[in-house]
C-alpha cells in the first residue's frame, strides 16, 4: 500500500517543484487528403484534423484533474506538407498553413507541426514551393509551426538548404518584426530530425508513423534539481545515481498519462519523449541544475560534462520506466525559455559558441537564441552549417531555432512571451562565412554512414 | 478506482469529521486513514474507493475543493495510479 510519505513526496514534485508533463502531442497522417485541387486537399485535413483531435484537449484535461499533475500543452503534428500538398498545381501553400491554424483553433491546441520538408539530400519542386512559403505561412498563422530537415548522418548536408534557410530566417523576421520577429521561434532546421517527436516547434508527424499516435513529452528539471540539492557535495556517482532515479520517477508519470490518453482516445500509444524541457518560471531550469552540480553560472568551464551527465542519466533513468522510448530525448538547453540561462548570458558567462559546444551533448541544438538584427542571412546559414555538422557527424538530432530580432542589437532584450519566455540579445563573431555559403552543393555523407 | 484523499492545513476541530460526512454522502468508502500533527499542523491521507459513487470525478474534486475554503485547510482527491506509477515496479 502506498504510505504517506510517498504521497507527500509526489505531491511535493507537483506543488513545489514544477513537475508536469510538458506535451501531448497527437500525431495524423495527412496522407490520405492528398488532392490535385487545393481547395478539396484543405477542406479533407480540416475535416480530418477536427475529427480526430476533437476530444483531445478536454481528454488531457480531464486526466490532468484526476491525477493531479499539469499537463501544460496539447498539441498536434500532421505529414509533412511538401509532401500532402505535391500533387497540386499552385505554387504556394499558405492556404493550407492557415488551414492548419484554422484547425488547430477549433480543436484548442496551442500549436500544431508539420509545414515541414525533409531535404537533406535534395529538393523535389513541392519542397521548393513549401520553403518559400515558410515566411508567409508564419507571419500569417499563430499556432503553424514549420521544421525543415537540411542533413542526416545517412545522407550529407544540403548545402544549398542551408543557404535558403539564412535567408527566409531573415525574411520571415523582417515580416514579423512588429512583434519581436516571432515567426522565427515557430521554425526549426534539423539535422537528423526524427517523426515522433513531440515537442513544438519541431514536431511532425513522420511518414513510418500509423494512422494517428499519442506521443507524450515529459519535463521536470525543478525536480531534478531539488534532488540533487539533497546530494550537495557528494561524488559523481551518487550525482549520476540520483539523477537516474528521479528520471525514472518522471517517466512513469509520463508513461501514466500516455496510456490514459490512449486508452479515453482510442488512438495508440507512440512514444515518451524523456525529455527536461524548463521554462521560465524560477525552479524549473536546467542552469539551476548545473549550479546544482557544482557551476557558479551555466557556461562555466565544466558545463558541457555536466551537461552530459545529465543527458545521459535522464536516458538511463527514463529507458526502464517507458515502453517506448523515442523523439529527442534529453536535456533541452533553450535560452529564452530558461531563466538560468538567461541570466547566465546576461552576466557574459554563456556564449554562443560555448552553447554550441554544449549541443554536441544536450537532446537538440541551439533554441530560442535572440541574435542581432543585423546578422546577415550568410552568417545565419553558417551557424545552421556548424550546427548540423555535429548532428551528422555525432549521429544525433541537431536543431537550430535562431531569432534575428529586427531593431535590436547587442544590449537589448527581447520579451516573447508565455512559454517563449524572454532573452538579451546574444553577440554573433562578425567574420565573414559568406564566400563559404555561397559554394552550394552538397556535403557528402560522412565516412561512418557506410555500415552496410 | 482507488483514490488517494490528503488533507493538509493549521489543526482544528472537525476536520476529520466534515471530510467523512462528505464522503460518506457522496457514497465514497474509505479504506485506509493515517494522520499526524506536527507543530500545530493536520496532516492526512486517505485511500478511498470512488467506484460506489454515482458522481463525476470533477464533481467529487470541486466538491472536495469547497469543502477546502469552508474549514481553511488543503485537500486533494487524485487517482491512486499516479503514485503506484511512481513508488512501484
Amino acid at each position: 500500500m502506498i504510505s504517506r510519505l510517498e504521497v507527500q513526496q509526489t505531491n511535493k514534485m507537483i506543488q513545489e517543484n514544477n513537475l508536469d508533463v510538458r506535451t501531448i502531442t497527437m500525431g495524423i497522417s495527412l496522407i490520405d487528403c492528398i488532392d490535385s485541387d487545393i481547395k478539396k486537399l484543405n477542406d479533407k485535413v480540416y475535416d480530418k484534423i477536427t475529427k480526430n483531435a476533437e476530444s483531445l484537449v478536454s481528454t488531457g484535461n480531464d486526466i490532468e484533474r484526476e491525477l493531479g499533475i499539469p499537463i501544460v500543452n496539447k498539441r498536434i503534428s500532421v505529414t509533412p506538407i511538401s509532401l500532402i500538398a505535391a500533387s497540386c498545381q499552385n505554387s504556394s501553400y499558405v492556404s493550407i498553413a492557415k488551414t492548419l491554424d484554422k484547425a488547430a483553433k477549433e480543436v484548442g491546441v496551442n500549436f500544431i507541426g508539420g509545414y515541414s520538408a525533409l531535404i537533406q539530400k535534395g529538393s523535389t519542386k513541392s519542397d521548393i514551393n513549401l520553403v518559400r512559403s515558410i515566411p508567409e505561412a508564419l507571419s500569417e498563422t499563430q499556432r503553424v509551426c514549420s521544421s525543415v530537415n537540411v542533413g542526416s548522418s545517412k545522407n550529407g548536408i544540403n548545402m544549398n538548404a542551408v543557404k535558403k534557410m539564412g535567408e527566409i530566417i531573415k525574411e520571415m523576421a523582417f515580416m514579423t518584426k512588429s512583434e519581436q520577429s516571432i515567426a522565427c521561434a515557430k521554425f526549426v532546421v534539423f539535422c537528423n530530425a526524427v517523426g515522433d517527436n513531440p515537442f513544438m516547434a519541431g514536431a511532425f508527424h513522420g511518414i513510418e508513423e500509423r494512422e494517428t499516435v499519442i506521443n507524450v513529452g515529459v519535463s521536470g528539471p525543478g525536480v531534478v534539481k531539488r534532488a540533487l540539492k539533497s546530494v550537495r557535495g557528494a561524488d559523481f556517482e551518487t550525482l549520476c545515481e540520483t539523477i537516474k532515479k528521479t528520471a525514472f520517477k518522471i517517466t512513469r508519470v509520463g508513461q501514466l498519462v500516455a496510456q490514459e490518453a490512449s486508452k479515453r482516445l482510442g488512438v495508440p500509444f507512440g512514444i515518451i519523449d524523456l525529455s527536461l524541457a524548463p521554462t521560465p518560471a524560477v525552479g524549473d531550469s536546467i542552469a539551476e541544475i548545473f549550479n546544482e552540480m557544482g557551476l557558479e553560472q551555466a557556461g562555466a568551464p565544466g558545463t558541457t560534462a555536466a551537461l552530459a551527465i545529465l543527458n545521459d542519466n535522464v536516458k538511463k533513468g527514463g529507458v526502464m520506466a517507458s515502453s517506448y522510448v523515442g523523439g529527442l530525448s534529453g536535456a533541452f538547453i533553450p535560452v529564452s525559455e530558461d531563466h538560468g540561462m538567461i541570466e547566465a548570458v546576461k552576466m557574459g558567462a554563456l556564449t554562443l559558441e560555448k552553447l554550441e559546444a554544449m549541443t554536441c551533448v544536450c537532446s537538440v541544438g541551439l533554441d530560442m537564441l535572440a541574435i542581432p538584427g543585423s546578422v546577415s542571412a550568410e552568417t545565419i546559414s553558417g551557424i545552421i552549417a556548424d550546427e548540423m555538422a555535429i548532428g551528422m557527424i555525432n549521429n544525433k538530432t541537431t536543431a537550430v531555432r535562431i531569432i534575428p530580432v529586427i531593431g535590436k542589437e547587442v544590449g537589448d532584450t527581447v520579451e516573447f512571451g508565455g512559454l517563449l519566455g524572454y532573452a538579451p540579445i546574444m553577440p554573433v563573431n562578425k567574420f565573414s562565412c559568406d564566400a563559404f555559403i555561397k559554394r552550394g552543393g552538397r556535403i557528402p555523407a560522412p565516412i561512418h554512414s557506410f555500415k552496410n | 478506482m482507488k483514490g488517494i484523499i490528503t488533507v493538509i492545513g493549521k489543526d482544528k476541530v472537525g476536520i476529520i469529521a466534515k471530510v467523512c460526512t462528505y464522503l460518506a454522502d457522496e457514497k465514497i468508502n474509505i479504506l485506509d486513514i493515517s494522520q499526524t500533527i506536527v507543530n500545530g499542523y493536520f496532516n492526512m491521507m486517505m485511500i478511498v474507493d470512488i467506484s460506489g459513487t454515482s458522481d463525476k470525478f470533477e464533481n467529487i474534486t470541486s466538491g472536495l475543493e469547497s469543502l477546502a475554503s469552508e474549514i481553511g485547510v488543503d485537500i486533494r482527491l487524485q487517482n491512486e495510479d499516479i503514485f503506484n506509477c511512481m513508488h512501484r515496479i
